[in-house]
């Protein structure tokens, strides 16, 4: 088991140093020169231009650059906002939380409905059911959601006015941003209605993130599901005379969920990525929105500095979901 | 030579009449899939609606209707038989515009394939032929792709060439190349060990020769599958890009910048939104579903 987590930890330096070189790489194949950039419609005097060049280190050869850079990336220093001038990390980590609150709701409404809706479709292989799930699974993994985001708006918040249509939180409410996620900060605020008001904010954004994971989750437990119930297993524990609810909740379900964990943990990346239209649609204020916004302002920095650290964070998910396979899944550890 | 091979043998010695070509057997087992069989028509319908755009579109994409902006559909009230589907902000015909957004849409999905096969095929090719470094270099180069979310990777790529449409399929094409490179790396592997590689090897055909006559060939059930829904998603990651103002540029009416464009004023005009989104949907569920079906019948062990 060492050597397994070991070899798999070892593996993703590569992989690490990599991303950085692409990142580094982002910066210097952006057309323009980075200070002329930064100093925009001013401009800069040639000998000015020289100096800086060689206060920044422009003037070194990549190679140098790229370790120059490497050493920053692991003393982590991401770099400074042209804009705001806060350092990029500083920025990310104030906003990561929101970005965190929206996902860790999407997956988990996606595999609160995703899952119990799999099961039933297996148990009733062949039905209407069944076909009407996995129709809706196609359509759901087909879903453009910076479209379906936009409809649920115009449905919930413009037509039924149930929804607030942006933002975290009403206006009205003043939370003391402590732990960063809103709900938690709203729940411990003396304002009752905060809680109510932060979670009316969250319900759109979660359900528009979790509608592909939750196709993708709801396809895989029918299908793993299925796969389980023709086990020699199951036939031994319906002929023991046990219920079929507890043969197939507790018997099944178990042995069924190792892919669907496997499911989950690779759609870290596609939480990400959706989180960059859903919180664009939305106005939340994360990782993803921070993100768009960098590109519009040619902020390049941010944007460099924001991709490293959202790959990073794909890279250890990744290596995490590898590891708890291992400790389910022994065959795989070799 | 046990019962079953005697059997083999005499089969292949005298075919029964009638057996149903394989082209015949495919449809049969394509055919058993009836959500496949709409996913074909529904691409038929696109292929047809696209190539036909000159015809069918009752105006021209980017005419402007001044006395007619935000006209609702036909059938709402204040709507016009003039304008279907109603008009945008400029008084464009909206239906105009997803009649040539279908044309664009297919064409994007299919120049991104087909970049991303071709670039994916050699890559897959030469790093399971080549193997050692080169092939450590190439798969750990497609690792690090697979690590960025594919449509931040796609949006930094953009942000670096500039927002085009030419730039988002660019994107586009790389951000998917992973999936092909390690699709054809895996199955030349495993037919790189059959004995007919040998053969044609011992034969004295040369490397690259094995590599797209012999080889090839035998890996292209899982590449067609992996290229009709790989159609699907160069087709919603595209109008992704077209929506956050980084894929085709206003007026060209591609569905995801339609849709960008309708950002203001979607709260008042509905159809301004809906309907270029139901194209989106309606194209990339028909070639997921269409995939999902090639993929049962090309592939009978994965069906359930």
């Amino acid at each position: 088991m060492l050597r397994f987590l070991l070899r798999r930890v070892t593996l993703i330096l590569p992989t690490f140093v990599g991303v950085t070189l692409l990142s580094f790489l982002l910066i210097h194949l952006v057309p323009g020169d980075p200070i002329e950039v930064r100093t925009g419609e001013r401009g800069i005097t040639p000998e000015r231009l020289a100096v800086m060049r060689h206060a920044m280190g422009l003037d070194r050869p990549l190679w140098q650059q790229f370790l120059g850079y490497e050493s920053q990336v692991l003393h982590g220093d991401l770099g400074t906002s042209i804009i705001t001038q806060q350092p990029v990390w500083h920025e990310f980590t104030a906003l990561f939380p929101a970005t965190i609150e929206l996902s860790v709701c999407a997956i988990l409404f996606a595999i609160a409905v995703g899952v119990p809706l799999g099961v039933i479709a297996a148990v009733r292989r062949g039905s209407a059911f069944d076909y009407g799930l996995m129709g809706l699974s196609v359509t759901g993994a087909s879903m453009p959601i910076f479209w379906w985001g936009l409809m649920m708006i115009l449905v919930f918040s413009v037509a039924l006015g149930w929804t607030p249509v942006s933002g975290r939180i009403s206006d009205a409410f003043y939370v003391e941003p402590w732990s960063g996620f809103m709900l938690i900060d709203a729940w411990f605020s003396d304002d009752r209605g905060a809680v109510a008001s932060a979670a009316s904010h969250l319900i759109l954004p979660t359900i528009v993130l979790g509608t592909i994971p939750l196709a993708t989750i709801a396809r895989m437990t029918r299908s793993s599901m299925l796969e389980v119930l023709g086990e020699d297993y199951i036939r031994t524990a319906r002929a023991k005379g046990l219920g079929s609810l507890r043969v197939v909740v507790v018997h099944a379900l178990r042995n069924a969920l190792i892919p669907v964990v496997t499911v989950i943990g690779l759609q870290v990346g596609t939480l990400l990525g959706g989180a960059i239209l859903t919180e664009t649609i939305f106005s939340w204020p994360g990782i993803g929105h921070w993100l768009v916004e960098s590109i519009q302002r040619r902020d390049y920095p941010v944007l460099q500095g924001g991709t490293l650290l959202v790959a990073s964070l794909v890279m250890l998910v990744n290596l995490g979901v590898d590891l708890a396979y291992g400790v389910l899944n022994p065959r795989i550890r070799r | 030579m046990s019962g079953s091979e005697v059997e083999a043998a005499v089969i292949a010695a005298h075919p029964p009449r009638n057996e149903p070509g394989s082209l015949r057997l495919f449809w049969r087992a394509f055919a058993e899939n009836r959500g496949a069989v709409v996913g074909l028509l529904l691409m038929v319908l696109l292929v047809a609606v696209a190539l036909l755009a000159d015809v069918l579109a009752p105006h021209s994409p980017i005419a402007q209707y001044r006395e007619n902006f935000l006209t609702p559909p036909a059938w709402a009230h204040g709507g016009s038989d003039r304008f279907l589907l109603g008009t945008d902000d400029v008084g464009r015909d909206i239906l105009a515009r997803l009649i040539y957004g279908a044309r664009l849409s297919l064409l994007i999905g299919l120049s991104v394939v087909a970049l991303s096969l071709t670039c994916g095929t050699v890559l897959g090719l030469t790093a399971a032929f080549a193997g050692g470094i080169a092939d450590v270099a190439i798969m750990r180069l497609m690792d690090i792709l697979l690590v960025f979310p594919s449509l931040l990777l796609a949006i930094v790529i953009v942000a670096i060439l500039g927002p085009s449409l030419f730039n988002a399929m660019i994107a586009v094409a790389i951000v998917t190349l992973p999936n092909y490179t390690r699709l054809v790396r895996a199955s030349a592997l495993g037919e790189l060990a059959r004995d007919y590689v040998t053969a044609t090897r011992s034969a004295g055909a040369g490397t690259l020769r094995l590599m797209f006559d012999t080889v090839l060939p035998n890996c292209t059930a899982p590449l067609i599958v992996q290229a009709t829904l790989g159609f699907s998603s160069a087709i919603l990651d595209a109008a992704a890009l077209g929506f956050l103002g980084l894929g085709a540029q206003p007026p060209t009416p591609e569905w995801g910048t339609m849709l960008a464009g309708a950002l203001e004023f979607y709260q008042r005009a509905w159809w301004v939104l809906t309907f270029p989104g139901l194209a989106i949907l309606i194209t990339v569920l028909a070639f997921n579903l269409f995939g999902d079906g090639l993929r049962d019948a090309l592939d009978p062990r994965l069906k359930r």
